[in-house]
């Protein structure tokens, strides 16, 4: 851990808030392509087997 | 050409067109003002210009929604597209008439609200150059907005929230040339930039409006 | 072969999904060790202390953040000129990654100004313009959300996407007009005098870099699913009809 000095607070925050947003973006991106990916292929199945 | 504008005219004007309402809000909204901020003459004085520039420029953004709604609604939108009148021409006289209905009067009511902010006098006619001059960009950026957003059931703040980013160049050339004025210092400068402003979106944005309008009628 | 041909959406997918575990890989390696090599092994700076460290996501965020904006100018254009889906909707897959690294940009942006200027925001013409392309993300992803018709959203967003660059260029320069800033030139443009050092400078573009194979895995991604929520979409208004 290198010393940040007097500012460490702002640098660790600064990498800290950083990482939530592209942690986020990166979940939300794979959480809506895992829910739109089932739905097709629930769509998909019910248009090959109509009941 | 001319008959549209005069119908549009006609129709603001007559009861329940929302003439007036602009004006209305730019009258409460600039009276608010003071209240929210404090009693202290020197400090009024000194946000005078850009507080009626704001006031000016909500008034005109909540009329925005007005001038493509009521023709889109009762279906003369698409009588209007399919007469010969291109689009583009149906766009800039809609802008033309919201100027009219909305700009101008506020353009008229600034001076009386100036007063009342204790605008210093030789800010007076740079207040009105700026607003004479800066409110028709309003009101074409504002038909592009209005074009974007016509078909849609809640399109009013969505409005807002695309035509406020847009509005930025205006109102810092526009506010900046009144509050110059004011300082009486030379505001020629950001006058000129505001007008350049003017007519390079009236020459533009009833196409960019047009553009939408085959969209949104599609 | 031409570049035309990765517009067709089968083609698009097969290459996308060979494509994306280089690149998001290569990403993940890029900025982990542009991030670790900038905040443990360099030294700090003698006038800004160890806030200097903020520059490796600083700095990338801001360049991608206005970045994207000119990709989505792009694949607009190229929508309403050659009516590809995929560019379209490579648009719409962009806007939240954009909005995102401006929204890092600017609050790394206030993290970093409140030691160094003694605020945390201040009415510079760098950091307002950011504020205002913020804004314009939102506008244009609440406009995408808002239109049913995903052709015609295609359509009214990528209108608003040219006038609003137009806006945008005329704004930065009235903002210039408006106020002179605190914010510091270009960190690494062609004219060396004003460059950071070369210990600051080689962390720094390992984390551009990164930025940017970031920025393309995302938007991959994300046009696959929104490739994938397109014909979800088709299959089940063909279900209706049916």
């Amino acid at each position: 851990m290198p010393d940040l000095g007097r500012y460490a607070t702002e640098v660790l925050s600064a990498y800290g808030v950083t990482l939530l947003l592209l942690v986020g973006l990166i979940a939300g991106s794979i959480w809506k392509a895992r829910r739109v990916l089932r739905q097709l292929r629930d769509a998909e199945n019910r248009r090959d087997k109509p009941v | 050409m001319i008959e549209l504008l005069v119908r549009d005219l006609r129709l603001a004007i007559r009861a329940g067109g929302g003439f007036g309402l602009g004006l209305a809000f730019f009258l409460i909204a600039t009276i608010l003002m003071p209240f929210g901020i404090g009693p202290e003459t020197g400090m009024i004085t000194i946000i005078a210009p850009g507080i009626l520039w704001i006031g000016a420029l909500l008034a005109c953004l909540l009329s925005l929604d007005r001038i493509f709604a009521l023709d889109w609604e009762d279906g003369s939108l698409e009588l209007l597209a399919t007469s010969p009148l291109p689009l583009e021409a149906v766009a800039g006289v809609k802008a033309l008439a919201h100027w009219l209905t909305t700009g101008l009067p506020l353009v008229a009511a600034a001076p009386v609200l100036a007063v009342l902010l204790n605008l210093p006098p030789q800010g007076f006619p740079w207040l009105l150059a700026s607003l004479a001059v800066g409110t028709p960009a309003l009101s074409a950026i504002g038909t592009f907005g209005a074009a974007l957003t016509v078909g849609l059931k809640r399109g009013g703040l969505l409005l807002s929230l695309l035509v406020v980013p847009l509005y930025v160049p205006t109102l810092l050339f526009g506010a900046e040339a009144a509050r110059r004025g004011a300082e009486g210092l030379d505001a020629a400068t950001p006058l000129v930039l505001l007008a350049g402003i003017t007519f390079a979106t009236a020459a533009t944005m009833p196409f960019a409006a047009a553009a939408a309008l085959r969209v949104n009628l599609r | 072969m031409s570049i035309w041909e990765y517009a067709n959406p089968r083609k698009f997918m097969t290459t996308s999904q060979a494509v994306l575990p280089w690149v998001a890989g290569l990403a993940a390696v890029l900025v982990i060790t542009g991030l670790i090599w900038g905040f443990f092994f360099t030294p700090d700076d003698f006038r800004m202390g160890s806030t200097v460290k903020v520059i490796y996501i600083h700095v990338p965020a801001a360049i991608m953040g206005s970045g994207t904006w000119f990709m989505m100018l792009i694949t607009s254009l190229v929508w309403l000129i050659r009516r590809h889906h995929v560019s379209a909707l490579a648009a719409k897959a962009a806007a939240p990654v954009g909005m995102v690294f401006t929204l890092i940009g600017l609050i790394t942006g206030a993290i970093w100004g409140q030691p160094m200027w003694g605020t945390w925001w201040e009415w510079d013409p760098r950091l307002t313009a950011f504020l205002i392309l913020f804004l314009f993300y939102l506008g244009y992803m609440a406009l995408w959300e808002a239109v049913e018709n995903p052709d015609a959203a295609a359509d009214l967003t990528s209108v608003l996407c040219l006038v609003g660059t137009v806006f945008a260029v005329i704004s930065r320069y009235a903002l210039i007009f408006w106020n002179q800033g605190l914010h510091q030139g270009a960190s690494l443009s062609m004219d060396a005098e004003q460059n950071v050092a070369d210990v600051f400078a080689y962390p720094l573009w390992t984390c551009i870099i990164g930025f940017l194979f970031l920025f393309v895995a995302l938007v991959l991604y994300r046009t696959r699913t929104e490739i994938r929520a397109r014909r979800l979409r088709a299959l089940i208004q063909r279900e209706r009809m049916a």
